[in-house]
């Protein structure tokens, strides 16, 4: 089993039925595939829908249905689709119950980055896109990353180095090596 | 009453140093035929107000604008996406400008809605804090994020008709019915116009009065075939 899939299957866990789930970009969204039987959640897609399904096969894709990624999604019977402020009012309002996402770092106090990697003196990327709303605003926040970088050094850290995307914001944390608290 | 018009018209009254904002989430819902003129008129020094950028890998809706440098400022929640405008980031020629994507939204909807800005807890003790105000109530801390407008807003919708009146179809709606309030000229895309009376009035996702201009995009079948071929090609469909 790869760390990506381990990482997955273990993040899914930490979902309860009839939950509003946001999973972020990369690593997360593979929870989608293993959620575990009689657990139903409600996925939210920030660009500005819930319950969508999984990829159409070509035939059933809709240009104007798509997610947060620009790729081709399926809605589920009951989805719902709303504007860029709707989707955010449920974001920052409170009304994500978990969010999964992947961290460059994270430490000791629950903060944790993932939006800004030096590019150039005082120039970050990629940007933050929806991860401080997300981080800010749902009950849950499962950070997901590889315990090690390449060269072998932790990402779990007792202080964040790069740019915060939340201070004092994760209440779990999983790798490829543990699942633990901050 | 008629604001059906001719895009190559419409973009005369773009020049250099426009503010732009541009509706559509990674390419979709985004104004591909606005977008393709401007590049065409060649338009520099724009400031481009944007969600996000171009659909990842680029060289799609937004990533011709970097490519060609027409580009000066991008005000955005991510930029990642567009290997272009990494580029032209890196090299200094481009400046970027992040919020959150809901302090993004809630800007420009302050602009368009005569606020004078709002409140939000995000982004309290980040980087987005620099140069902002911070309010205190009942005990908590928000950052002042101002209103955002622009001169132009080019946003697509589904269909229109002459009073420009624009109903919208699934996510394409996206950040465009905001984006259509904010600015002082909105133009809007659409796949088809037609008749008074065709689009039911609950159905109306931005009403013609913020509209100045309706153009003709793409068919609604050439709408299909452009996004089917995009993601074959990005190998996102089998």
């Amino acid at each position: 089993m790869d760390f990506r899939e381990m990482i997955a299957r273990r993040a899914a866990l930490e979902l309860s039925d009839g939950e509003v789930v946001n999973l972020g970009f990369g690593m997360p969204t593979a929870v989608a595939n293993y959620i575990p039987p009689g657990v139903d959640v409600i996925l939210q897609s920030e660009n500005g829908c819930l319950l969508f399904g999984p990829t159409p096969k070509r035939g059933q894709q809709d240009a104007d249905t798509g997610n947060a990624g620009g790729q081709p999604i399926s809605l589920q019977p009951g989805a719902s689709i709303f504007d860029l402020t709707t989707s955010f009012s449920i974001i920052r309002g409170g009304h994500v119950d978990t969010t999964i996402l992947g961290a460059l770092e994270v430490d000791q106090q629950g903060n944790i980055a993932n939006w800004a990697m030096p590019i150039a003196p005082g120039k970050y990327s990629p940007g933050m896109g929806g991860a401080m709303d997300l981080v800010g605003g749902a009950r849950k926040v499962v950070a997901t990353l590889q315990h090690n970088d390449k060269k072998g050094a932790s990402k779990v850290l007792k202080e964040c180095q790069l740019p915060l995307t939340g201070k004092g914001v994760v209440d779990v944390i999983i790798t490829d090596k543990a699942a633990c608290q901050p | 009453m008629n604001k059906i018009d001719e895009l190559d018209k419409v973009i005369t009254r773009v020049n250099d140093g426009a503010t732009i904002m541009i509706g559509g989430f990674l390419g979709i819902g985004s104004p591909l035929k606005c977008i393709e003129k401007l590049v065409e008129k060649g338009v520099k020094e724009l400031t481009v107000i944007a969600v996000t950028n171009a659909y990842p890998g680029g060289g799609f809706d937004l990533a011709p604008l970097f490519k060609n440098r027409q580009v000066k400022k991008f005000i955005t929640a991510h930029t990642g996406t567009c290997p272009e405008a990494l580029e032209v980031y890196k090299s200094g020629d481009l400046e970027v400008e992040f919020y959150p994507m809901g302090s993004w939204i809630e800007k420009i909807r302050a602009a368009g809605s005569g606020l004078g800005g709002v409140l939000t807890p995000i982004g309290v003790g980040t980087l987005v804090e620099a140069g902002k105000q911070k309010v205190t109530v009942n005990g908590k801390e928000y950052l002042l994020e101002l209103p955002l407008k622009a001169d132009f807003a080019f946003i697509k919708g589904y269909r229109a008709d002459r009073l420009g009146n624009i109903e919208y179809r699934g996510v394409s709606l996206n950040s465009n019915p905001v984006l259509a309030m904010a600015a002082d000229y909105t133009v809007a895309e659409v796949n088809e116009i037609v008749e008074i009376g065709d689009i039911e009035p609950i159905r109306v996702g931005t009403p013609g009065i913020f509209v100045k201009s309706v153009i003709q995009g793409y068919t609604f079948a050439e709408h299909q075939q452009i996004y089917e071929e995009l993601w074959v090609r990005t190998g996102r469909l089998a």
